[in-house]
């Protein structure tokens, strides 16, 4: 998995001892990439002088194949690249061709995707603290974190029939309502898993070995977390208060009453302690999404754009034809462009879309948060060790779903 | 004061302090649009980045985008956010083939990967970023696979070759001919063209309309 290779250049450093720089190569398969990272290492003994990251090896054209795809048919593209947190991504494609189609959705669907949008949120934390550890040493929270992710993934497949491709929030709404029962199930594990995060957090925040690993590893200053484009967690750990569910609400995120975590020292401990703060923050929405919660349609009444019920199209000849010209030509979206952007957990999901006022996107370029946090590697990685490279990766929460599209 | 108010201040403000450089501005959707000519792409991100009346600190992606039938047929497309004013901004610059633009690595860091993906994408070469590989395309990728003229199945394809016991690269064999579908119509033929007895209906405004009109009935 590690191999390295000898350069022919050494350096003196004292009389005695020769260090001969190394350049190493980490990954494409190795269990602490979080995916398919290779990493090129320059190193000075145990010290890394450079990384450089060579990604691409998830690439699937997802920009590309956007393009020659309806809106309807894009949308399952938003599931599969950030596979950790499927409906954050669905939603922002849904917010921008909702922006310009010039519509909104329902109160009930904006509270449902609000909903699950903070599930998704502790989906992924758990999944990033836990794997995080797992890279520092500690195999406990992983083993715990996971059963626990489970059954969040199972209110995914109660909701929409997918634990992970959803494919459930559409343009104007989501694609069908939550079954009976499941509001009732959702609060009640909302109150069940403080108790998870309680122990995640006795295992890991006062962990010795934890914490030799994380504190004072991988440090962004303020201007440098601004100046790579850092955002989410790894913005707020470095001390900057920004949320774009706050500062830019979208949805009905402005009706909810929720605090921003933020860092101070910036390391990689910080930016564990952000994420965990987070989830915290994330079951106080969920609550109040399920009891603020409205009855009502979950979809916008225009069949111009959201398919009919399935009931109505048994006798009704319109209704008919409006299913099958949704599945088949799809809808025209109106000419113009948008950037919209949402609170993904990592980051700042964007996404800039281009309508030539056809029924298929002229462009669409998806800003993914890894992708710009990954960059920052070789900065935060110079002069720390090697063992050091693999922290500084778990705590940037890197999925190359979204890094190579 | 309203966000677009607001917005168009900071508008007039920058195109202002721009003179020349800034070739207009537009609002799209309540978004401001500021097109920019290529050779000052760097002194309006840094004015943006450093005037106190703006103080767009974070440069949040770059892109392109090609549009052939135009005579400067690339477009690079900035996305600026400034957490002061809670405002978002995007540059535009319009690039003909083959013509540089300079690198905004010198203002922001963060450039730096958002111009090779660019690069790699669409062939536009960023003057003064001294890293610019492709990055996420294969090593050794022939083409700039976003533009409108790359055909979506590309050009090669791999496989494992039990013979040679490495992966071997060879032009793109597809088994039935990929049909682009424009779903315009599931009636092929039918797509744009006035139709026999729907002249009181709306006149196609997409895709193909033939010149002669005769084609529908009286």
């Amino acid at each position: 998995m590690i191999e390295a290779t000898k350069q022919d250049d050494t350096v003196e450093v004292s009389s005695q001892t020769q260090i001969k720089p190394m350049t190493m190569n980490f990954g494409p398969q190795h269990p602490a990439a979080h995916g398919v990272l290779r990493l090129v290492l320059e190193m000075e003994g145990e010290v890394v002088e450079r990384s450089d990251p060579h990604i691409g090896l998830l690439h699937r054209g997802t920009e590309k194949l956007i393009e020659h795809k309806t809106y309807t048919q894009a949308l399952p593209y938003f599931d599969r690249l950030d596979y950790v947190c499927p409906m954050n991504q669905e939603h922002v494609f849904a917010l921008a061709t909702e922006k310009l189609l010039g519509i909104t959705p329902p109160p009930r669907a904006q509270y449902i995707r609000v909903l699950f949008c903070e599930l998704g949120r502790i989906l992924n934390h758990v999944l990033n603290i836990t794997t995080f550890a797992l890279d520092v040493g500690a195999i406990t929270p992983a083993l715990w974190g996971f059963e626990e992710r489970e059954k969040g993934m199972e209110f995914y497949d109660r909701v929409c029939g997918a634990r992970l491709h959803a494919n459930y929030f559409r343009p104007g709404g989501v694609s069908m309502d939550m079954p009976a029962g499941l509001a009732q199930d959702m609060l009640e594990w909302t109150d069940s898993f403080p108790k998870v995060l309680d122990d995640l957090e006795n295992l890991l925040s006062d962990n010795r070995i934890f914490k030799q690993r994380t504190v004072d590893i991988g440090v962004a200053s303020k201007e440098e977390a601004l100046d790579w484009g850092f955002t989410g967690p790894m913005l707020r750990g470095s001390g900057v208060a920004w949320d774009l569910r706050k500062s830019q609400p979208y949805d009905v995120y402005e009706e909810m009453d929720f605090d921003i975590p933020v860092g101070k020292t910036g390391d990689c401990y910080a930016r564990y302690l952000v994420r965990m703060a987070e989830m915290r923050e994330s079951l106080k929405i969920m609550k109040q999404c399920l009891n603020k919660m409205p009855e009502g349609p979950v979809k916008i009444d225009d069949r111009k754009v959201s398919p009919p019920p399935r009931a109505e199209m048994k006798d009704s000849m319109e209704a008919l034809i409006h299913h099958f010209k949704l599945f088949t030509e799809g809808y025209h979206v109106p000419k113009g462009e948008t950037y919209t952007a949402v609170e993904a957990p990592k980051g700042e999901f964007g996404v800039y879309l281009v309508s030539d006022g056809s029924n298929k996107p002229y462009r669409c370029h998806i800003r993914a948060p890894g992708f710009a946090h990954l960059q920052a590697l070789d900065f935060v990685s110079k002069g720390h060790q090697l063992a050091d490279v693999v922290a500084n990766i778990g705590s940037m929460d890197v999925v190359f779903g979204e890094i190579d599209r | 004061m309203s966000a677009l108010e607001a917005l168009t201040d900071l508008a007039d403000h920058v195109s202002e302090k721009l003179g020349d450089d800034c070739l207009h501005y537009e609002f799209e959707r309540d978004e401001l649009v500021l097109h920019i000519a290529p050779d000052a792409v760097c002194a309006a991100l840094q004015l943006l980045k450093s005037d106190v009346e703006c103080q767009f600190t974070q440069l949040i992606s770059i892109c392109g985008a090609d549009y052939p039938e135009r005579e400067a047929r690339f477009e690079v497309v900035y996305h600026l956010l400034s957490m002061t004013l809670n405002q978002r901004v995007r540059l535009k610059v319009a690039l003909k083939e083959g013509q540089l633009v300079p690198s905004a690595t010198r203002v922001f860091s963060t450039a730096g990967w958002f111009e090779r993906e660019t690069w790699d994408m669409y062939g536009i070469f960023f003057e003064g970023n001294e890293d610019l590989r492709r990055i996420l395309t294969d090593y050794g990728f022939n083409g700039h696979p976003l533009r409108k003229d790359f055909p979506l199945t590309g050009y090669v394809e791999l496989r494992y070759d039990e013979e040679q016991k490495r992966v071997v690269y060879e032009p793109v064999k597809l088994t039935q001919a990929y049909r682009d579908f424009d779903n315009l119509s599931p009636w092929e033929g039918m797509t744009d063209i006035q139709l026999p007895g729907d002249e009181k209906g709306c006149v196609p405004e997409h895709g193909y309309t033939p010149a002669d009109k005769s084609v529908g009935g009286k």
